[in-house]
């Protein structure tokens, strides 16, 4: 009887685990085992061990695929979180200033990804486009399609635009959680505002700075629908991100197999990364000094 | 060290301010003597911290002026006054060591670390934060951090009043008594000038040496706790103070005599016409009970028996007026009916409120 009590909890989880199965696990596992055989179509496939891994870890498209992507994430990083929470510093704390510039704020958080690509394309346009028509009318040539880097300028635009507007939302949530007590007792002690902003606002956005931080490291490694609508990866290989290319991989040339092994790779370096920031963050400022 | 005044003080938190109802202070004239413990006793919202945020320089007042030492200095920013406040909420720098914290003030003024040094290490002696010097702060208890905010103020060389917002609210009950103690020694060591904030009345008595009650954005009294205690100036005073509250009973007032309904009781000095709504108070400490009638008593029926352990407070009921009797453990208690009698010496007497001078032993600028 008391065996029976005890396991009817498991039928309990089991919808749970379904859906995680579903939804994760069987798509997971079945792309470890692609990554496992040489598929030629619908049940003709040879088992070939790792041999997709060695390919993939020796392919040199891959490698230049993967600093460019390292590249554009930092850059991402270094660019929108400084921003951002510039930004969030200078908006107002309360008033109908505060709503409207959150809505404003917000604003390109709301547009699908694949239309904010198509708004790029025509907003860079050299001969019709708004920003494009006047760098190049000022006399400077600026195409996205021709030249990488005003390919690599417009997407870097692009996703500052997109997204800084997240890390903006994250740390002005944190800023206005701050007790008022803080700032007055500040303002007696004479801190500076540069004081204020060093050792009251800035470590009191630590935990969702980590958050910020490591949303946007993850979604920019994987970024896939903005430059590929934009840039379709080009000019040339300029902008193939690893997502850009690992679909090229597997749709456009249909190597299942090779595409598989470098799926589980890309999953194992977003994985990596993420932990490496996460415990970063977890131990900014908190040792004891000595 | 300062003697701070306050002129003709008053501040509403709108804009365009009609009537007094908008003020979250009402128009005040003040004195904080140089090196005294001031209580600010209130309950919530009763404008307390708001007066001091107005001390401080947090707040500019709507109307009037703040002078430090007669100078005024009611446009000058809080850095410039000299004054230090501990809030209810530990305040300190999270990423910074103990030692950091207490010398950020310091530091802020570019004063050299070698005079920085001594200062702190002294002020971390008084509060016995030597051993935590080198720890972050952020892992330390509230006490602590609140020692900590503390010694910020006290580190300073110029400082003229401490100002304290409630700082003992997030502190547990027995550190409570041990950080009072310490500020109690504080004063007394320094000779601040001190303002503490508090809605607990046993703080206010306990610290102060002189214990402002406010209500509704006003001043009622200032006095010495056992002033407040035996002569409330208001009724408010001696409602919010002392527990339980004083005992009101609606009167009348001929000549020397008082009539509450039926009953009759004299008062050793005349009194002159009252107008508006008279009442008696007396504390239910002074209130005495007896299982005897006797010329001078009142039957009452017993309500309600409450133990305290040190003495019993009893809910009675004289001609359907509520009072409450506090009288000493072990005294018998008649179960059903009793005799009260009003000792003259401690029965007040308020018209719409106010405190009316009648004792021959009285202060003479009591009167209202």
């Amino acid at each position: 009887m008391n065996k029976w009590e005890n396991n009817k909890a498991w039928f309990m989880v089991i919808p749970v685990f379904l859906v995680v199965a579903v939804s994760a696990i069987i798509p997971l596992m079945t792309v470890v085992n692609y990554s496992l055989q040489d598929i030629f179509g619908p049940g003709q496939r040879v088992f070939v061990g790792l041999e997709w891994y060695q390919d993939a870890l020796t392919d040199p498209r891959l490698h230049a695929a993967l600093n460019r992507q390292l590249l554009f994430s930092t850059l991402v990083l270094l660019i929108e979180i400084p921003l951002g929470i510039l930004i969030a510093l200078m908006m107002p704390k309360k008033g109908w200033g505060a709503s409207l510039s959150l809505v404003l704020v917000a604003l390109p958080l709301l547009i699908p990804w694949n239309v904010i690509g198509t708004i790029w394309i025509i907003f860079m346009r050299p001969d019709i486009g708004l920003l494009g028509a006047a760098v190049n009318g000022m006399g400077i040539p600026f195409d996205h399609t021709a030249s990488p880097f005003a390919a690599w300028v417009t997407v870097m635009l692009m996703e500052v635009w997109h997204w800084t507007p997240l890390v903006v939302l994250l740390a002005y949530a944190g800023l206005q959680a701050i007790p008022d007590a803080y700032f007055q007792a500040a303002r007696i002690d004479g801190a500076s505002a540069w004081g204020i902003f060093r050792y009251i606002q800035l470590p009191k956005l630590r935990g969702v700075l980590t958050i910020a931080v490591l949303l946007r490291f993850m979604d920019s490694f994987l970024i896939y629908a903005e430059p590929f609508v934009l840039t379709g990866g080009g000019p040339g290989n300029s902008t193939t991100f690893l997502s850009i290319y690992l679909v090229k991989l597997a749709v456009g040339q249909f190597d299942l197999g090779p595409a598989a092994a470098f799926s589980i790779i890309y999953f194992l370096i977003v994985l990596l990364f993420s932990w490496l920031f996460y415990q970063a963050l977890l131990k900014v400022g908190t040792g004891d000094k000595s | 060290m300062a003697r701070i005044n306050l002129e003709q003080l008053a501040h509403s938190y709108l804009a365009n301010p009609q009537n007094p109802t908008d003020y979250a202070l009402q128009k005040m004239d003040h004195v904080w003597e140089d090196g005294s413990a001031y209580a600010l006793l209130g309950p919530s919202g009763c404008g307390k911290t708001t007066l001091l945020n107005i001390i401080s320089g947090l707040l500019q007042p709507s109307e009037g002026r703040i002078l430090f030492d007669g100078k005024d200095v009611t446009a000058i920013p809080p850095q410039e006054r000299n004054i230090a406040q501990v809030f209810q909420f530990p305040v300190i720098y999270d990423t910074m060591s103990v030692y950091d914290n207490l010398a950020f003030p310091l530091r802020n003024r570019n004063l050299p670390e070698t005079e920085i040094r001594p200062r702190v290490e002294e002020v971390a002696q008084m509060l016995e934060l030597q051993d935590v010097l080198r720890k972050r702060a952020a892992n330390l208890g509230a006490d602590a951090k609140q020692k900590i905010s503390l010694g910020r103020g006290l580190v300073r060389n110029d400082v003229a009043a401490i100002l304290f917002d409630e700082p003992l609210t997030v502190i547990d009950p027995h550190l409570k008594l041990l950080l009072r103690r310490k500020l109690k020694q504080i004063h007394a060591r320094f000779k601040l000038t001190m303002v503490y904030v508090t809605h607990d009345q046993l703080e206010a008595l306990t610290f102060a040496d002189q214990v402002v009650v406010m209500n509704e954005g006003q001043v009622l009294q200032i006095g010495s706790p056992q002033d407040l205690f035996e002569n409330p100036q208001h009724r408010f005073v001696g409602y919010f103070i002392g527990s339980p509250g004083m005992n009101f009973l609606p009167c009348t007032v001929e000549g020397n005599v008082v009539n509450i309904g039926d009953l009759r009781i004299a008062l050793p000095q005349n009194i002159g016409a009252l107008k508006g709504k008279v009442e008696l108070g007396i504390r239910p400490e002074f209130l005495k009970l007896h299982d005897q009638n006797r010329p001078d008593t009142h039957r009452v029926t017993i309500k309600e028996i409450e133990n305290l352990g040190n003495c019993q407070i009893l809910r009675v009921d004289l001609d359907g007026h509520a009072l409450n009797v506090k009288v000493q453990e072990g005294q018998q208690v008649p179960s059903q009916e009793a005799f009260l009698e009003f000792p003259p010496e401690w029965i007040r007497i308020y018209a719409d409120g106010r405190l009316i001078k009648q004792m021959p032993q009285d202060d003479p600028d009591m009167e209202p």
